[in-house]
């Protein structure tokens, strides 16, 4: 086995470590732009687990990481966008404040 | 000799992302997940997507990240709050991280090395390191093609459609993005 | 001709739909009503002859089924809208339709100055053709149709004038009580269904005595349930109450329901059904039981009654007592022939005091006077005016008393004597005969008092209203003629041997009591035991009448306003013996409460109202609380939902 292979088991692990961490971040976190942080870090973790299988089942791993972090550019722009237009209503990313949305 | 490395590389990426989830201040958070992505960047090159590092180097911490920084300036916001959720949060976190940890630990036994001695020890399925045939393919074909070769040739001919598609959101995106900006439409 | 009797039911319904819709669209078209009316009734009595006339020229063994249409064709059940015509229903066709006829011509005068006329007339039209189907239907449903039927008649026409309250009270108390002993008839019926697997009679009769075990529990308790229903149709103890105030209704309607057809349907039944009350000897004795003392009982009430429509009510219920009396001893063709020949006397009684208040109603309104025109404390000497009513009633009330040669004579010394010889077998019989004779003794004493009271003696009803007072219009005491000569001479129908007769109704109707038969053996009184038994029943009835017309003569007798109050006994049969009192304690007021608190306010207001559907919108409205809870607009919130689903949809995919 190549020296790839033998990672692959920890990669796997860290990749869900990264990914816990980014779930209780997102849990955590009151402040919008963290928010999208920890969702980058929760992508972050995904591709690592694209790339660590794309040796085992070829290069669409490496691929999907590319869609990926397309997908990733996008959301994170349009995301800010809100983020942006939402602060110049509210004067603040307080995710407890941002509420007009209430039932 | 890898194996070291990689593992003061991973540790390295779990220390940064704790961080980046504890940090303080709104631009700590941003740096330290591009710490955790240079890491991760060096981790790819270990696992043979040496195209995808540089990638994740040159897109993900070169360009998104810094868009993060640029709106986090923008915004000005003070550096110094304390915007942690309160206890119910906190419990919400560790049972929802919690379950998680439980589930992807049972995707443990479908790692490689234990499916590998799983297929060893029934001799009826056929010679495992068809396994791992795939990978060996594209390993041989990325040493025939280069490196980039390896990933494009697949991304223009079998995956085309969904490259096609990814353009024309991110088309949608810079649209939605620069309405959403603007101050006056 | 027997494929022709549903013309019969036809007619009157006819006569129904043409008089209602009269009444609704002219009802002053007197003529047409009354022609139409009438008419209806005469035909059908028509037809009840031509039918009689083919049951005797060829008298069949077993009931011809005249099948209508099928009605209930259930799983293995088949009920056929049908007629059966045999010579017990032959019988009853005759009594209702000639009697009913009777009475409708009696109506025309009657009712003729009443704005109802064209309603009334619908009504009876509509009696009669329940009656029929009642008397007609081949087995227990179609008979319950006509029961049921002639307790809605019964309801409408009693409280015919329902702008006083108290008419539609009594027009209601009949109707309810009618159907507390319905609940028996049909609880009676589904036994049989569970036991027969059918409800027609003729499988009744032939299978009788295989499917059920003689005297054993299930057929006993059929019939005391039919005899539930018999209590309630019929008036007998403890459903009789009914009775004396259904006289509120108009007195024609009174001589037909309530004397003549519907109260007798309950012994119709009892007769119809005599293979089960053959083979169940407990019930039977129960059902002469409660005859003998609802006779004697009804008897005592009717001595201190003042009504004249009263004292006939309470007559009424003894007489059908004597009926019940003879059924329950076992001999049904003589419970049948009481039946006939009361309602030929009883049904002359209630004319001709309909007559009688037809007249103190005139002289009254004449002089604008407020007395009550039915208390006969306000009549006597009326035989001077109206000679024809008084002799015609005379004969009725030999009859009733049990006079020979008269016809109530003949059926009731039979009921007596069969009582009598049954005694031998169950000594009970020779308390019921007891109680039997002396019912007899009161009711030629009240009989006699009545007559007296009304015709005899000095006149109370006032000087000026006196010129007022005379023989009712021919198209009214015609009628009463009939019944007159058919009270006297209608003992003919089932003359005993001892009399030189053939007992021809008891042979006549010998093929429908010949399951019966089976299972009974009496021995018929004969030689020195049936001149004594005879002797006795005479004797009771002259001493009766005697006794009775020299009571009530003895002093003079003040007018209702004057009259003094009731005292000691007297008060107590004058107010019958406070049962209706007693029902009110026991059933009505708990009946009642129950219905408002429990029922009303306890299950509808708060159950069905207050949990169920208020409950279910608080429900909706709390479901819908929480899950707007959920709409925090807060997207911390909602991720951590989001996650928890995600974590959920992980898992299942990972199982």
């Amino acid at each position: 086995m190549t020296p790839g292979m033998t990672l692959l088991g920890p990669a796997l692990g860290l990749s869900a470590i990264l990914f816990s961490l980014g779930v209780a971040g997102v849990v955590l976190r009151r402040n919008a732009i963290v928010l999208f942080v920890c969702i980058e870090l929760m992508l972050n973790a995904v591709n690592l687990t694209f790339v660590a299988l794309a040796q085992l089942h070829g290069a669409s791993g490496q691929i999907m990481v590319f869609f990926v972090m397309t997908v990733a550019a996008a959301e994170a722009a349009v995301g800010l966008a809100i983020i942006l237009a939402i602060f110049r209503h509210k004067q603040s990313v307080d995710l407890q404040n941002i509420n007009l949305l209430r039932g | 000799m890898t194996e070291a490395v990689f593992y003061v590389l991973a540790v390295s990426a779990v220390i940064t992302a704790l961080l980046c989830i504890l940090s303080r201040s709104t631009m700590s958070a941003v740096l330290w997940l591009t710490a955790t992505m240079l890491a991760l960047a060096a981790i790819y090159l270990l696992l043979n997507a040496e195209f995808v590092a540089a990638i994740q180097v040159l897109v993900y911490a070169g360009a998104v990240m810094v868009l993060f920084l640029f709106v986090v300036m923008l915004l000005n916001l003070s550096t110094v709050t304390i915007d942690l959720r309160g206890p119910a949060s906190l419990a919400a976190a560790v049972v929802l991280v919690g379950l998680l940890g439980i589930q992807l630990a049972a995707l443990w036994r479908y790692t490689p090395g234990r499916l590998a001695a799983e297929v060893a020890q029934s001799p009826a399925l056929a010679d495992p390191r068809a396994l791992f045939a795939a990978g060996d393919l594209a390993r041989r074909e990325a040493l025939e093609r280069g490196v980039v070769g390896g990933v494009a040739v697949p991304l223009f001919q079998s995956y085309l459609v969904p490259f096609e598609i990814t353009s024309v959101l991110l088309l949608a995106a810079i649209v939605g993005a620069v309405v959403l900006a603007k101050r006056r439409i | 001709m027997t494929s022709w009797v549903w013309l019969a039911v036809a007619l009157p319904l006819a006569g129904f739909l043409v008089n209602g819709a009269l009444s609704l669209r002219r009802p002053d078209a007197k003529g047409v009503v009354s022609l139409v009316g009438a008419g209806v009734s005469v035909a059908a009595f028509l037809v009840s002859l031509g039918v009689f006339a083919e049951l005797v020229a060829r008298p069949p063994e077993h009931a011809a089924i005249v099948r209508l249409w099928s009605w209930l064709p259930v799983g293995t059940l088949q009920v056929d809208l049908a007629f059966q015509v045999d010579q017990l229903s032959a019988v009853m066709l005759l009594v209702v339709t000639g009697v009913g006829s009777l009475i409708h011509l009696f109506s025309v005068g009657y009712m003729r100055e009443d704005p109802g006329y064209a309603r009334y007339f619908a009504y009876l039209n509509l009696f009669i053709v329940f009656m029929l189907v009642l008397v007609l239907g081949s087995s227990l449903p179609v008979m319950f149709i006509g029961w049921e039927g002639v307790g809605l008649c019964s309801y409408l026409l009693i409280g015919f004038w329902f702008s006083d309250k108290a008419n539609a009270d009594a027009g209601k108390k009949a109707f309810i009580m009618n159907r507390i002993g319905d609940s028996g008839f049909m609880i009676a019926m589904f036994l049989v269904w569970r036991a027969f697997g059918a409800l027609d009679f003729a499988t009744i009769d032939s299978r009788a005595a295989d499917v059920l075990v003689p005297g054993g529990a299930i057929v006993t308790a059929i019939t005391l349930f039919l005899f539930l229903g018999c209590t309630g149709k019929s008036a007998q103890i403890p459903l009789y109450t009914w009775l004396p105030d259904a006289m509120a209704g108009p007195t024609p309607v009174s001589a037909l329901i309530h004397a003549a057809t519907m109260v007798t349907a309950g012994v119709y039944l009892v007769a119809r059904t005599n293979v089960l009350f053959a083979m169940a000897p407990v019930s039977s004795t129960v059902v002469a039981g409660i005859g003998a003392v609802t006779a004697l009982f009804a008897a005592t009430i009717g001595l201190r009654q003042y009504d004249i429509k009263r004292v006939l009510a309470y007559s009424t219920v003894s007489q059908l007592g004597y009926m019940f009396l003879g059924v329950g001893t076992g001999v049904y063709a003589t419970g049948i022939f009481h039946l006939v020949t009361h309602a030929f006397f009883k049904a002359l009684l209630f004319l001709g005091s309909g007559s009688v208040i037809h007249a103190m109603h005139h002289a009254y309104h004449a002089t604008h006077a407020h007395e009550d025109a039915q208390d006969m404390r306000n009549m006597g000497g009326l035989k001077r005016y109206m000679p024809w009513t008084f002799w015609l009633m005379t004969i009725a009330t030999l009859a009733i008393a049990g006079i020979p040669p008269f016809s109530g004579f003949f059926s009731k010394d039979e009921i007596l004597a069969m009582a009598f010889a049954r005694g031998a077998d169950l000594p009970v019989y020779y308390l019921f005969y007891g109680l039997g004779v002396l019912a007899a003794l009161l009711t030629a004493f009240y009989m006699a008092r009545l007559m007296a009271m009304t015709f005899l003696g000095e006149n109370r009803t006032g000087e000026r209203e006196r010129a007022h007072l005379h023989d009712a219009p021919w198209i009214m005491t015609g009628p009463l003629v009939v019944l007159g000569v058919l009270s006297a001479v209608g003992g003919a129908l089932n003359l005993p041997e001892v009399f030189g007769g053939h007992q021809a109704l008891e042979h006549w109707l010998e093929p429908v009591t010949a399951p019966a038969a089976a299972f009974t053996r009496l021995e018929v009184p004969h030689g020195a035991t049936e001149y004594y038994l005879i002797g006795a029943a005479v004797l009771i009835g002259i001493v009766g009448l005697v006794a009775g017309w020299r009571a009530t003569l003895a002093r003079p007798i003040p007018t209702a306003r004057a009259a003094p109050p009731e005292r000691g006994l007297a008060l107590v049969l004058n107010r019958k013996y406070y049962i209706d009192e007693l029902y009110d304690t026991i059933v009505v007021r708990p009946v009642v409460w129950l219905s408002r608190a429990v029922l009303w306010r306890g299950v509808d207001q708060g159950v069905v109202d207050g949990a169920a559907v208020n409950g279910m919108a608080r429900l909706s409205q709390g479901l819908g609380w929480l899950g707007s809870r959920l709409q925090t607009g807060q997207v911390g919130v909602y991720v951590v939902l989001f996650l928890v689903g995600a974590l959920w949809v992980l898992g299942a995919v990972i199982r």
